[in-house]
């Protein structure tokens, strides 16, 4: 186990050195740069600034520069556009309201998917059934960009009942709206998942046989079908508590959460090479480590795997 | 170097003035009573890039630099210059010496007062090629002596024309004259910078915690992203008059979402989206407001060589122009208020006196008749149908406003003009090496004068995309950077454009904003929309 895992992050090292190559060449040679504007610089003017940043130098010693200075001072350089910090400050500000909020959706989308599709399957064809697969459905049909208009509409212009966005530190007010915007469609994907993994498990010969002994359905639920049940959601929920971090660009449009979504994309969109990269690299390297945990918690949840 | 400027003596007649009537300040109508909290909160739509007054770039940090700093001159609420920091200036017979006389109440944050040596720093760090200002050249077209020289590396900062006479006596030196130069010292480069805290802390000097500011507010909080806060800075010289304690600037993307957060009260201001003012101004009379801005939206043909051959001619060009319903665009499509435009710069820039152009005051079947015969005249008719393609910025609003102008080409002259629209970056690269047929145009003016739109047509422009050449223009456009009188040259200018058609101009912008009952002191006739949160002030509901 201790040398799969040793493996593995040794394996990830050149992966992610191999993303942030490819991902300098690319955005640098995305047309228009950072400092490209409706008012085109005059040339002394962008030479300084080109001078100042570095960009006047060849690529290729931009480039090891970028890594040299992430190796040794763990410095992932300036913003071009947010002159008063830099990319580290940007992070270590959007990463942890990204990762609360995108915490919790997933938590909520976990638990809430799992029991609404365990019990769709445990009463299988009843009015339960098919009010639980509906709402996942309709969950599922419900990005988030059309959750956050809706909820913003919702709860702070009818209701009244919630601020209409902000973090304010992350008080509960500020978060409801962005995790249940973020989870649901996520919710209802877990929820039809689960149901029918659960249909397939429930047919299955070891849950006969644990009927027939005579335990009592509880029993034979949580103690012998749950496990089987979650594998393939397992599997699916990895990709997923990336997703929920990458992919929370509305939820910050939208309710002004100033997580990292923002940032990203924004920096795309300016071509603030340092922030898009610096982005770029700890998603990869999240991604990397996610897929990690749920290929170790697959050991878990079925004993034939072994590594 | 005798005669005073009109200006300090009315900052005279405004000193003992706020002497005498302290208790009121004098841009509140008497009888107004003042809610409890004056808490001023406003929708921004992204992140400011910065609150160094001589780095920052953009029109969101541009507003709050104006808050915490104040430089030599401010703008009153319809934009002429009244005292700030100086409460006057003299120029010099040649108009190349500047002298501008400081109060001596003025005080940072930190109490220590502010001198003209904290303008000199300011001055000298703006031209500096280490700091690498994005507005470097916002101070070589102030014309101050050596500026352009020091950009390009070739004098030292040091060399810069200013100089601290003694404390209140800021000297600045023109390398040639320039009659808009005291309407310049209200841009943010322009504002003093503190010299001992920027040394200090380093880039890190305008975080929250270690900024220092002169202006009627300080920094107090900035999530980025989220929000970042102002409030009143007690040292201020005026604070006795400044209302507003706190002012809020929410970081809102989604227009939409920034108009419902203003309808639930969180707001006091945002802006419409397009196409919903008619309707938000009928449900909302007193709270909707649409006022002219200065800016223009034209397109601009590609006459360079890489241009199409028919964009050479100028029946086409006329022809394209005139086929425009302007009417149409700024009623149906922008439905905002927007002037429709008939001239490049804006009709409400100062000193301007836009033509009388024939076509301008023609009907619209009338254009359309001419458009026609000009087209046919150019031999592009039915049989030899004329087509381009048009590129644009992404956006809803400039799709919308493609479409109505290809159709309104195509219907009335039978031209087939392809829309193309690309990332902004990618416009901007392409427009710039002249990568296009036809391509949407907008600018926005860096300061209340004519030129700041025109100088954009000059054939050594940088901005001059589609390569328009004119010598007269060009010639016109020289004079008035140091003539007296600069009306008629462009007045003369316009009419050369108006015969030449390099541009289509559509229309000239509007401010579209939901402006809340309670909010008093709004400068809505200030065209440069450069409004102070000390002038404003929240009304008792």
């Amino acid at each position: 186990m201790l040398v799969y895992i040793a493996k593995r992050i040794l394996i990830a090292i050149p992966t992610i050195l191999i993303l942030i190559v490819a991902s300098f060449f690319l955005i640098h040679f995305a047309p228009g740069g950072p400092f490209t504007s409706e008012r085109p610089l005059p040339p002394a003017v962008l030479a300084n600034i080109e001078a100042r940043y570095g960009l006047d130098q060849p690529l290729w010693k931009q480039l090891w520069d970028y890594l040299v200075n992430i190796v040794l001072h763990f410095d992932f350089g300036p913003s071009f556009k947010f002159k008063d910090r830099d990319v580290n400050d940007i992070i270590a500000q959007g990463f942890p309201i990204s990762l609360t909020y995108g915490s919790l959706a997933f938590l909520a989308a976990t638990i809430v998917g799992v029991s609404l599709g365990v019990w769709a399957a445990i009463k299988h064809n009843t009015w339960i059934d098919y009010f639980a697969v509906t709402l996942g459905i309709a969950a599922q049909a419900l990005p988030n960009f059309i959750m956050g208009p809706i909820l913003i509409l919702t709860f702070t212009l009818w209701l009244g009942l919630l601020p209409g966005g902000g973090w304010n530190g992350g008080q509960w007010e500020y978060l409801i709206m962005p995790v249940i915007a973020l989870s649901t469609s996520y919710m209802g994907n877990i929820a039809r998942l689960t149901r029918s993994s659960m249909l397939e498990v429930m047919n299955s010969n070891f849950i006969r046989t644990a009927r027939a002994k005579g335990l009592p359905t509880r029993t034979v639920i949580w103690r012998h079908a749950m496990k089987p049940t979650l594998l393939p959601v397992v599997s699916y929920l990895g990709p997923v508590f990336v997703y929920v971090l990458t992919g929370s660009v509305f939820v910050d449009l939208y309710f002004s959460t100033g997580g990292l979504g923002q940032a990203y994309v924004g920096s795309a969109l300016t071509r603030d090479y340092a922030v898009l990269l610096g982005v770029t690299i700890l998603y990869g390297g999240l991604t990397v480590l996610v897929n990690l945990l749920t290929d170790l918690a697959y050991a878990w949840f079925d004993p034939k795997i072994r590594y | 170097m005798t005669k005073f400027t009109k200006i300090s003596v009315a900052a005279l007649l405004s000193s003992t003035m706020i002497t005498s009537a302290a208790f009121a300040a004098p841009n509140v109508p008497e009888g107004t009573e003042l809610a409890d909290d004056q808490t001023f909160t406003y929708r921004v739509l992204d992140e400011h890039s910065s609150v160094d007054p001589q780095v920052v770039e953009d029109v969101t940090g541009s507003e709050i630099v104006r808050d915490l700093f104040e430089g030599l001159m401010n703008q009153d609420a319809d934009g002429n210059l009244i005292p700030g920091v100086a409460t006057g200036y003299e120029a010099s017979e040649d108009k190349q010496t500047y002298t501008f006389t400081l109060r001596e109440d003025a005080k940072w944050s930190n109490g220590d007062p502010v001198t003209a040596n904290d303008f000199v720093y300011a001055w000298k760090r703006a031209v500096d090629p280490a700091l690498a200002s994005p507005y470097q050249w916002f101070m070589e077209l102030m014309s101050i002596e050596n500026a352009a020289a020091i950009i390009a590396g070739e004098m030292e900062p040091s060399e810069l024309g200013v100089t601290a006479v003694d404390d209140y006596t800021f000297e600045v030196k023109l390398s040639a004259p320039l009659p808009y130069f005291p309407q310049m010292t209200t841009h943010a480069t322009t504002f003093p910078a503190p010299q001992a805290v920027i040394e200090e802390h380093g880039d890190d000097w305008t975080k929250p915690e270690n900024i220092v500011s002169n202006g009627a507010y300080v920094l107090t909080e900035h999530l980025p992203n989220e929000r970042s806060t102002r409030e009143r800075n007690e040292m201020y010289w005026d604070n006795e008059n400044t209302i507003i304690e706190k002012t809020v600037a929410l970081v809102i993307n989604d227009e939409n979402v920034a108009l419902t957060r203003y309808l639930a009260g969180e707001l006091d201001r945002t802006e419409i989206p397009a196409g919903q003012y008619p309707q938000l101004s009928e449900e909302y009379p007193d709270q909707a407001t649409s006022f002219p801005r200065l800016c223009n939206y034209y397109y601009t043909f590609n006459v360079s060589d890489s241009g199409p051959e028919a964009f050479k001619d100028v029946n086409v060009r006329k022809a394209l122009a005139m086929a425009v319903d302007r009417d149409i665009i700024v009623e149906k499509v922008m439905q905002g208020g927007q002037p429709p435009a008939y001239t490049f710069t804006p009709a409400a820039v100062a000193g301007f006196e836009p033509p009388a152009l024939e076509w301008a005051g023609m009907d619209q079947a009338e254009r359309d008749q001419m458009a026609k015969d000009l087209l046919a005249e150019a031999g592009y008719g039915p049989d030899n149908p004329l087509e381009f393609e048009m590129v644009y910025n992404t956006s809803d609003d400039h799709e919308k406003v493609a479409v109505a102008l290809s159709q309104m080409w195509k219907s009335k002259l039978g031209v087939q003009a392809t829309l193309a629209n690309m990332e902004w970056k990618v416009f901007l690269e392409e427009r710039g090496n002249q990568n296009f047929e036809m391509a949407r145009g907008a600018w926005c003016g860096d300061y209340n004068e004519a030129s700041t739109f025109l100088d954009l047509l000059d054939s050594d422009s940088g901005y001059n995309d589609g390569k328009y050449s004119n010598a007269r223009v060009d010639e016109l456009l020289a004079e008035a950077k140091t003539s007296d009188d600069t009306s008629p040259l462009y007045t003369e200018v316009e009419e050369i454009l108006n015969e030449e058609m390099p541009v289509i101009p559509v229309y000239h912008y509007a401010g579209v904003y939901m402006l809340d009952t309670d909010l008093g002191g709004w400068p809505v006739d200030n065209v440069e929309q450069n409004w102070y949160s000390k002038d404003l002030y929240k009304i008792a509901e």
